[in-house]
């Protein structure tokens, strides 16, 4: 594609540029142009979120000046923030809530994916669609008859109910990606597998998951952004400060009847945004394809 | 044949054995490996998600106090009350003009990502990006500061353009507003990774034949990129209506629902009547009342996905 559009390009600077020429090169800056704009405005909230936690509350509580750009940038809120043990626990609570999130889901849906595609049973495309359909489930649908539920197993205020529920939102989608990689996966490898005396999970292990890595990789990143973010149940279901995950726990804990400290709000939202986005920046090809695999994967 | 001999050689065994040997058979056979392997989804989504869900709908019809069967009473009571009657115009408002301009800005952006060249795609999908990345409640904790009515940034803006500060969110026109626009600001970009993908999929040689015989870029557009990516377009918009019409993070750290109840989605205003207040069956039923709307999303989602998997296997 790209080679074509430099051949092309090689070919015209002889002649003096057409009429079309000229219109697609205006076409083409008409695109720069715009997407600059969309982008300028995209950042515009993430920009301020980084400005305003390099200030100091002095500079935020006296209002004076640009409030677009810090005048005396600080590191102190970010420090302060990470010698306070309550931050720390929720940074810890969310990275262990992810942690068991993500194996507990990926282990299920692979498990699942791998039976639905290539073993099959009775019933096992209705299943199939099932699967998607729970995805379609949101959060907010359930989370009231969940907290019965949560309240009867005594999960109530502590942490690890979210290691129950979060699978709940990550299993169906992921499933439905490993399906979409694993129903790529030519049939003759089974074959030979099986002729080479594999077991089921043997064929599993060796074969379907080093050659649908790319389809892991992505699923892992879904399930991962999935407990990261995730704000409802946390807010439901937990209450006290040890407890708490960073979603909750950021405007919760700083927030004391009316006096907001913006600035290590916003510090925290850096930090607690940070590992998302650090992810997103090495795998973002993964992620994308995370994003469009109920779109172009069956 | 073979089923004949091996019966043959198990009669020979004593019952145990054979009783034990069909056990393992039974474990061996390819379904019953496929059922095993999907047991624990099936357990997790059944007993999470199934179960409460008809739970909710038992939940629903008890009194506040879950002492006695009320039938449709929460319901009745709810669709009287005018705070309710709010909340379904506040969220139908607020997922439909959402979703619309969500759909449109990422038409947009992703026929400009594809007007330019393939190298130079990647950058600018990363920028344009960040806002999805983003965890919701974090971003928008970033927006809410943004509103803040002492120190606003975006009063700053408007009195140095000679414009009077607006009360962001402590009006109820302007506070639905903002609602909506930062749930645009964070959905913009799926919308254009999911029209992009299509667009993508077009087979170049449909424009060529098209631009012979004449066509211009409306007819190309109307003739050609809408049919062909109409599907995922459909897909995306239904998807999206039903995670927006559910959205709690946005109102929740916007507003709250206030002024006066006036922003109150479905989401919130059942987390404000089934948590804080403690009123679990009223809570329940508030959340019901997305189920119908949600179902009928959700049979033309699955409608298209299915109809698109059968034309793949074709």
């Amino acid at each position: 594609m790209s080679a074509a559009g430099i051949a092309t390009g090689m070919a015209v600077p002889a002649r003096r540029p057409s009429r079309m020429e000229r219109h697609r090169r205006w076409a083409l800056w008409g695109s720069y142009a715009a997407l600059a704009l969309f982008v300028f405005v995209f950042l515009v909230p993430p920009f301020y979120v980084l400005m305003t936690s390099l200030k100091s509350d002095q500079e935020i509580a006296a209002q004076a000046g640009n409030p677009w750009f810090v005048h005396h940038p600080t590191l102190q809120n970010f420090i302060d923030l990470l010698s306070m043990p309550n931050f720390r626990g929720y940074f810890i609570n969310s990275v262990m809530v992810a942690l068991v999130t993500v194996a507990v889901s990926m282990v299920i849906s692979v498990l699942a994916a791998f039976g639905l595609v290539r073993l099959g049973f009775k019933g096992s495309a209705t299943l199939a669609s099932g699967v998607f359909l729970t995805y379609l489930i949101p959060d907010s649908l359930l989370f009231i008859p969940l907290f019965q539920v949560i309240r009867s197993l005594g999960l109530i205020n502590n942490v690890w109910c979210l290691a129950l529920l979060y699978p709940t939102l990550a299993v169906p989608f992921c499933t439905w990606i490993m399906i979409g990689y694993f129903g790529s996966i030519p049939k003759e490898l089974d074959e030979v597998a099986l002729i080479d005396g594999a077991g089921y999970l043997r064929m599993l292990w060796s074969i379907f998951i080093p050659v649908a890595l790319p389809g892991i990789i992505a699923a892992t990143i879904f399930a991962f952004t999935v407990s990261w973010g995730e704000f409802l149940y946390p807010l439901a279901y937990l209450y006290s400060s040890d407890q708490k995950v960073l979603t909750v726990g950021i405007a919760g804990d700083l927030i004391r009847g009316d006096v907001f400290q913006w600035g290590k709000i916003m510090a925290g939202c850096v930090m607690a945004a940070a590992p998302p986005i650090v992810i997103y920046a090495f795998l973002m090809d993964y992620y994308i394809a995370g994003l469009t695999a109920g779109a172009t994967k069956g | 044949m073979v089923d004949g001999t091996r019966e043959l050689a198990m009669a020979a065994e004593p019952p145990r054995a054979a009783a034990c040997r069909r056990w393992r058979r039974l474990l061996h056979r390819r379904s019953t490996v496929a059922l095993l392997m999907c047991l624990p989804m099936i357990l997790l989504i059944g007993g999470l998600v199934l179960y409460p869900a008809l739970y909710a709908l038992y939940l629903s019809m008890l009194n506040r106090r879950m002492t006695a069967f009320v039938g449709l009473g929460n319901f009745l009571f709810l669709l009287h009350r005018l705070t309710f009657q709010q909340v379904i115009f506040q969220s139908s408002l607020f997922a439909i003009s959402a979703v619309l301009l969500k759909a449109f800005f990422g038409f947009i952006l992703a026929h400009l990502m594809h007007n330019i060249p393939n190298r130079h795609q990647r950058i600018w999908r990363g920028l344009l990006l960040v806002p999805w990345v983003i965890p919701l409640a974090l971003s928008t904790l970033g927006w809410w500061w943004l509103f803040d009515p002492s120190y606003s940034a975006f009063n700053y803006v408007l009195k140095d353009l000679g414009f009077t500060p607006v009360p962001w969110l402590g009006v109820a026109w302007p506070a639905r507003l903002c609602m909506i626009a930062v749930n645009v600001w964070f959905g913009t970009s799926f919308f254009m990774i999911m029209y992009l993908a299509a667009l993508k999929s077009v087979p170049e040689q449909l424009y060529e034949a098209a631009a012979i015989d004449g066509a211009g870029a409306i007819q190309k557009m109307l003739y050609i990129t809408l049919p062909m990516i109409r599907n995922i377009i459909s897909v995306t918009v239904l998807y999206s209506l039903i995670v927006t019409f559910a959205n709690f993070d946005i109102v929740r750290i916007l507003t709250n629902g206030g002024p006066e109840d006036s922003t109150h989605v479905f989401a919130t205003y059942a987390f404000q009547v089934g948590i804080q207040s403690g009123d679990v069956p009223l809570g329940a039923s508030v959340s019901l009342f997305m189920f119908p709307l949600l179902a009928v999303f959700a049979y033309f989602v699955l409608r298209n996905v299915t109809r698109r998997g059968k034309e793949m296997a074709v």
